[in-house]
């Protein structure tokens, strides 16, 4: 121990004083990503509302002249049909994602502890495969000369093929499909949570199955259920590769008219008016999720 | 506690669900028929087609360059970020905190079209550098997470004891907390390079003449009609990301 400590002799004695005054020194690391964040996502959604005000001169460019006529036209009769498409299809597709999602978020919330990780890990891989590529495995099992309907025919259950792609039901069908995990994640965050001591609880005081689940399960797994709902229900609404590639043109969800009138039309401003009302109603649901939802972590 | 039979008959569906469609698209790639989807005996014949086709290698380059270039940005801009949000907890890194993770959870149409009007609008040639832009912005916030999760867990007690032996706060990054943090930063990286590979949405409204990438290609292909070859080629990406997302899920567990 011949050489002096002097590196440890500097550091400050009471660090958790020194820190207050050190951390907007040591926030600098955030800088490059906040900017980058700043320009290349605040500022292009602010142009967005900015260009949902102007209209279009006689060449379809953007003329920088003020008018509310977008979100008029928003409101036009014409699109009713298509928003509650958008509407209906969206709630139901939240519909059948708790009602698939539940049974299999519990099921794994009460698996032995090793098996409930690897089960979990199973239900986000498609999450985190080409959303695209699992789309169009739709497409080859449902299309008129598909899979289903060539082996239906096959076996004699079936005489015709059945139209189901281009329909509303092959859209519901790709969406459940799609955006299932969603639901599982916090579903399972909740239950996982539940104490099966309550559950033994309730079947001790002479609770059937039914009154169990009613009764324990369903007050104390809530959080989860708006939770995973709300995650289902925005991207659906905001869903265009599903209604696009399954619905066609017949079918179409706001997610595909805006796709319709940013590229074909080429309506920037009309666009970006629906892209606001969108992207309006996305906040006011994710406000709420995260009002009720305080509790739960959220899983990426 | 008996878990009620129905529940578990219940939950292996929703598994079979979620499966089943790309267990047949990867059977059915390796179909001999071309047109019917009867088995009509294997076949390699299709990927062989792919191999073959100039435009489809020419686009796996594009999806490599997006990916890796993306990948980075995300790194170098997210690694630091996740530490600053998870060390300093007054208002304004709660506030940047929220809005950072909005790429997450808004529809990716909106970021699609917001970034085509802006790339537009500031004159911006539409191609491969605007595409690793937009996966950047979303790449960012998956690193973030993934790293803070990480930090979340480390002892602070292990860097005070590296201070206390005489590190300095480089040393005590480097020796301490850099090689417990690389496998959530390789996790990220893999989970960001997946995202960029496989999305389509952002990538359709900001691509320009000449970048297609793999997702882009596989949907000109589904245009023109249906083929085993699209079988094929969904295979292979679907397999790639399942291998690199799986990978991604071990190391955040390491």
């Amino acid at each position: 121990m011949s050489q002096p400590l002097t590196k440890s002799s500097t550091i400050p004695p009471k660090r958790s004083v020194s820190k207050s005054s050190f951390s907007l020194w040591l926030s600098w690391p955030l800088v490059p990503a906040l900017v980058m964040f700043i320009v290349f996502f605040v500022i292009p959604l602010v142009m967005m509302l900015g260009i949902s005000f102007a209209s279009r001169d006689t060449y379809g460019r953007i003329a920088w002249l003020w008018t509310l006529s977008n979100y008029e036209r928003v409101f036009d009769p014409l699109y009713w049909t298509l928003y509650m498409r958008s509407a209906v299809l969206s709630v139901l597709t939240t519909g059948c994602c708790l009602v698939l999602g539940f049974p299999l978020a519990y099921a794994i919330a009460r698996a032995p502890a090793h098996f409930q990780r690897v089960l979990l890990v199973l239900v986000m891989i498609p999450f985190w495969t080409s959303f695209l590529v699992r789309t169009y495995a739709w497409i080859f099992i449902l299309r008129t000369e598909g899979l289903f309907n060539t082996i239906l025919i096959k076996w004699g259950i079936l005489t015709q093929p059945l139209e189901i792609l281009y329909t509303n039901s092959a859209v519901l069908l790709g969406l459940v499909y799609g955006y299932l995990p969603f639901m599982v994640l916090p579903l399972y965050v909740v239950i996982e949570r539940i104490s099966p001591v309550l559950e033994e609880a309730a079947y001790d005081l002479y609770a059937g199955k039914w009154m169990m689940f009613r009764r324990i399960i369903l007050p104390l797994a809530k959080p989860g259920i708006i939770g995973g709902c709300l995650l289902v229900f925005v991207p659906s609404l905001g869903a265009f590769i599903t209604p696009y590639l399954l619905g066609g043109g017949k079918t179409m969800m706001l997610g595909t008219l805006i796709q319709h009138e940013f590229l074909v039309i080429r309506d920037w401003p009309f666009g970006s008016a629906l892209s606001f009302i969108l992207m309006a109603i996305v906040l006011v649901v994710l406000a709420g999720l995260v009002k009720r939802t305080s509790g739960i972590a959220p899983v990426a | 506690m008996k878990t009620p039979p129905l529940f578990y008959g219940l939950s292996v569906s929703g598994l079979i669900f979620l499966y089943a469609p790309i267990l047949l698209l990867i059977i059915f790639s390796f179909n001999a028929a071309r047109f019917s989807p009867i088995w009509e005996g294997w076949t390699l014949h299709w990927y062989g087609q792919l191999v073959t086709d100039r435009a489809l290698w020419a686009a796996t380059q594009n999806s490599l360059l997006v990916g890796v270039s993306s990948t980075l940005i995300a790194l170098g801009f997210g690694v630091g970020a996740a530490f600053v949000l998870e060390r300093e907890r007054y208002t304004g890194t709660r506030v940047v905190d929220g809005i950072v993770m909005l790429p997450l959870v808004i529809p990716e149409i909106m970021m699609g079209v917001a970034l085509l009007l802006f790339f537009v609008l500031t004159d911006m040639p539409l191609g491969l550098l605007t595409i690793t832009i937009g996966h950047g912005i979303f790449s960012l916030p998956l690193v973030i997470v993934i790293v803070r999760a990480r930090l979340q867990k480390l002892d602070p007690q292990l860097i005070e004891a590296a201070h206390d032996l005489g590190a300095n706060p480089w040393q005590a990054f480097r020796l301490v907390t850099f090689p417990l943090l690389w496998p959530a930063i390789i996790s990220a990286a893999l989970m960001a390079f997946t995202v960029s590979l496989d999305d389509f949405v952002i990538t359709f409204f900001i691509t320009g003449p000449g970048a297609t990438t793999l997702p882009l290609y596989v949907f000109s292909m589904i245009r023109t009609g249906i083929s085993p070859a699209i079988h094929a080629l969904s295979t292979l990406l679907v397999v790639t990301s399942m291998i690199l997302i799986s990978l991604s899920f071990v190391l955040q567990r390491k």
